[in-house]
């Protein structure tokens, strides 16, 4: 059994109230940073505890902290990105709704560390039973004094409050969420610059994922080089994956870094292997936006080694036989699943949500979503798929945020390594395109 | 207080949603009114009707001391806001990737044929339910998934999971609490 750093009292009755929260060790690290730390000493911490983002990049938390700007006389403000929309993650809605405090808690000792005294949690507004739980706990948190003017005597202050969204994917995009906190459209803005620098209300301002914040209390509690110990490498600590598809146990794990995906899939402690008693084809390891891969590649690298969960380890090889950990949103596929309806499901989704202002982006995620429809549906020619692999080139790189990216990734690699299931329902229509018909494989194509 | 599909031609805000507006807008700073946009927008939906009218956005602006069109540029941009009147309830179906795996589609199309009325389109004729399809809400190892106001309903893969969640909505007399009435936390907390 892994070490739980952060979902070990979940299940404990009454968690979400404070009194419980704290009989469990809650609240301590707000007391030992405004206590006996300075704002720098705690940014020390989490940057010798290796922490990386975990809302998808995987930028290291510390030093995203340490670039913070610091002028004079000037607000800071530590916004918590709650947005969970990367189709295949519901993790953060599970923490915030079972452990409201754990967030809160992580939010006061990070806020103290980047000097901030107004701090947000912005959360996807599909969740406002999610927001009223938190507003209970904060309040909770106020009337304890770890909220508020003067904490613990300190001479620190600091508010903090939760705002929904509007039903929008690209309100994940850090610049995106500010535009939309600030009571706008949510379009992403040209960086830089950045959001250290100028952020929310032109101040700055961290955005932070849910599950970055929540993991500096244990940080703070028992020390940077402590939480470094856990996890390979560069790939520290525990992450939680939100596991979904055709798996038998779906549902979140916190994993220690470093376990192998086939034990992942098919152990009883984790996700129990595939539904049904059928075979694994395909997995999306890190949400919708990173590269599928298929079950050869997805447990053991080009290199034959087994593939781990860790961001160096499914990313070995690149796009060519790799992926990314990105969210942690696992989403297994067995092997009576369609490779190209869910291509084009994911294109629609893209499509859906881009925000509309560059046109690459724009237009090359409506042709992506046309293109596999027509293929899916029977339509397609032989043609199609270089064009689609020529359009989704032409989006990557030339677009003002990742959405463009992660709506190009997902196709380019469908292609790569299922280009003939494409070709079969390019070639045989009819077959392809009877209600639950399964691609028999190569040969049909010879 | 009778729940309206059609909104008032001069809405105004009642007395309990207003002060939970005062509240919010103390949130951001004085000269940022405009930040309680979208939380002002979903009391504004949940007060009339689970639409957001025309004179209903006039008078979010109004509220907020911005211009019309900055109400309307965002309400139209945000999937949460409808624009046309909506029945009773809003049945929100998630139809992307990991709930699709599990079975959306064959939802959707049971949903349709339940209750008559078809995704994208008016209600019900018994004006009880809207259906409309959603990308995904983070609810995905529960799939497939249906959203209605703030309760999720989980693995409605079954005939009976789905003719529950139906009866709970059809029996459901009272229109359910507006979220920031004294009436307590809505019943979906307890089911999440
Ligand atoms: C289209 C798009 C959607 C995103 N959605 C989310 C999201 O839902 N939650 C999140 O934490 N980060 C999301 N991100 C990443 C954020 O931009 C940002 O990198 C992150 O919140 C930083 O927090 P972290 O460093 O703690 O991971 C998204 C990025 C893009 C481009
Ligand atoms: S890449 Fe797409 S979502 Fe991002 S800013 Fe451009 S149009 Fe908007
Ligand atoms: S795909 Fe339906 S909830 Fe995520």
């Amino acid at each position: 059994m892994g070490r739980k750093l952060l979902t070990e009292h979940i299940n404990v009755e009454g968690i979400d109230t404070i009194e419980v929260y704290r009989k469990h060790g809650g609240y301590r690290s707000v007391e030992k940073a405004i206590k006996t730390m300075t704002p720098d000493e705690v940014v020390e911490e989490v940057k010798k505890s290796g922490l990386r983002g975990r809302g998808g990049a995987g930028f290291p938390t510390g030093l995203k902290w340490s670039f913070l700007a610091k002028p004079e006389g000037v607000p800071r403000y530590l916004v918590c990105n709650a947005d969970e929309s990367e189709p295949g993650t519901f993790k953060d809605r599970q923490l915030m709704s079972k452990l409201p405090h754990l967030l809160i808690e992580g939010m006061i000792t990070s806020s103290y560390a980047l000097g901030a005294n107004t701090s947000y949690i912005y959360i996807r507004g599909e969740l406002l039973y999610v927001l009223r739980i938190l507003e209970k706990a904060i309040a909770e948190a106020y009337a304890a004094g770890f909220l508020g003017k003067n904490i613990l005597g300190s001479g620190y202050d600091l508010d903090l409050y939760v705002h929904p969204g509007g039903g929008a994917y690209i309100c994940g995009e850090e610049t995106a969420l500010l535009e939309s906190l600030e009571g706008k459209r949510g379009n992403p803005r040209n960086k830089p610059p950045f959001p250290a620098v100028s952020g929310l209300y032109a101040r700055p301002t961290v955005v932070n994922n849910v599950e970055s914040i929540a993991a500096v209390p244990v940080i703070v509690n028992e020390g940077g080089d402590e939480y470094a110990k856990i996890g390979i490498g560069r790939s520290t600590g525990t992450k939680l994956i939100s596991a979904c598809g055709h798996l038998n146990k779906p549902g979140i794990y916190e994993i220690e870094m470093g376990v192998p995906v086939e034990e992942f899939i098919y152990s009883d402690e984790y996700c129990g292997g595939i539904w049904k008693g059928r075979e694994l084809k395909a997995v999306v390891a890190g949400g919708s936006s990173v590269p599928i891969l298929p079950k050869e590649l997805i447990l053991k690298t080009a290199a034959g080694e087994p593939r781990l969960m860790t961001y160096e380890s499914l990313s070995d090889g690149g796009f060519v036989t790799g992926t990314m950990l990105g969210s942690g949103g696992f989403i297994a596929m067995d092997e009576t699943t369609c490779i190209v309806r869910n291509t084009w499901n994911f294109s629609r989704f893209y499509h859906h949500e881009s925000c509309g202002q560059c046109s690459p982006c724009r237009e090359g995620t409506g042709w992506l979503e046309k293109i596999l429809h027509r293929i899916e549906h029977g339509h397609g020619t032989e043609r199609d798929i270089d064009v689609l692999a020529s359009v989704a080139k032409q989006i990557e790189g030339n677009t003002i945020c990742p959405l463009g990216e992660a709506a190009a990734w997902p196709v380019s690699a469908a292609i790569r390594h299922f280009r003939d299931e494409f070709e079969w329902h390019i070639r045989h229509p009819q077959e392809a395109t009877r209600p639950g018909a399964v691609f028999p494989g190569k040969a049909v194509l010879a | 207080m009778e729940s309206t599909t059609n909104a008032p031609v001069k809405p105004r805000f009642s007395a309990a949603a207003q002060a939970e507006i005062d509240r919010i807008c103390k949130q951001y700073p004085a000269d940022r009114r405009k930040s309680a946009m979208l939380p002002v927008l979903h009391i504004a939906q949940s007060e009339f009707g689970g639409w957001v009218a025309p004179e209903v956005q006039d008078l979010v602006a109004e509220v907020l001391g911005v211009k019309p069109i900055e109400v309307y540029e965002v309400s139209t941009f945000y999937t949460m806001f409808n624009l046309k009147p909506v029945g009773k309830h809003v049945l929100e179906i998630c139809r992307t990737g990991p709930c699709q795996l599990r079975g959306s589609d064959e939802l959707t199309l049971e949903l349709e044929r339940i209750t008559g009325a078809k995704v994208g389109e008016g209600p019900s004729a018994d004006g009880l339910f809207t259906l409309k399809e959603v990308e995904c809400l983070a609810a995905c190892g529960f799939a497939p998934v249906v959203q209605v106001r703030e309760k999720y309903y989980e693995q409605l893969d079954t005939e009976e999971s789905v003719d529950a969640m139906l009866s709970e909505l059809r029996t459901m007399v009272h229109r359910p609490a507006l979220p920031w009435e004294e009436t307590g936390l809505p019943n979906a907390v307890a089911n999440n």
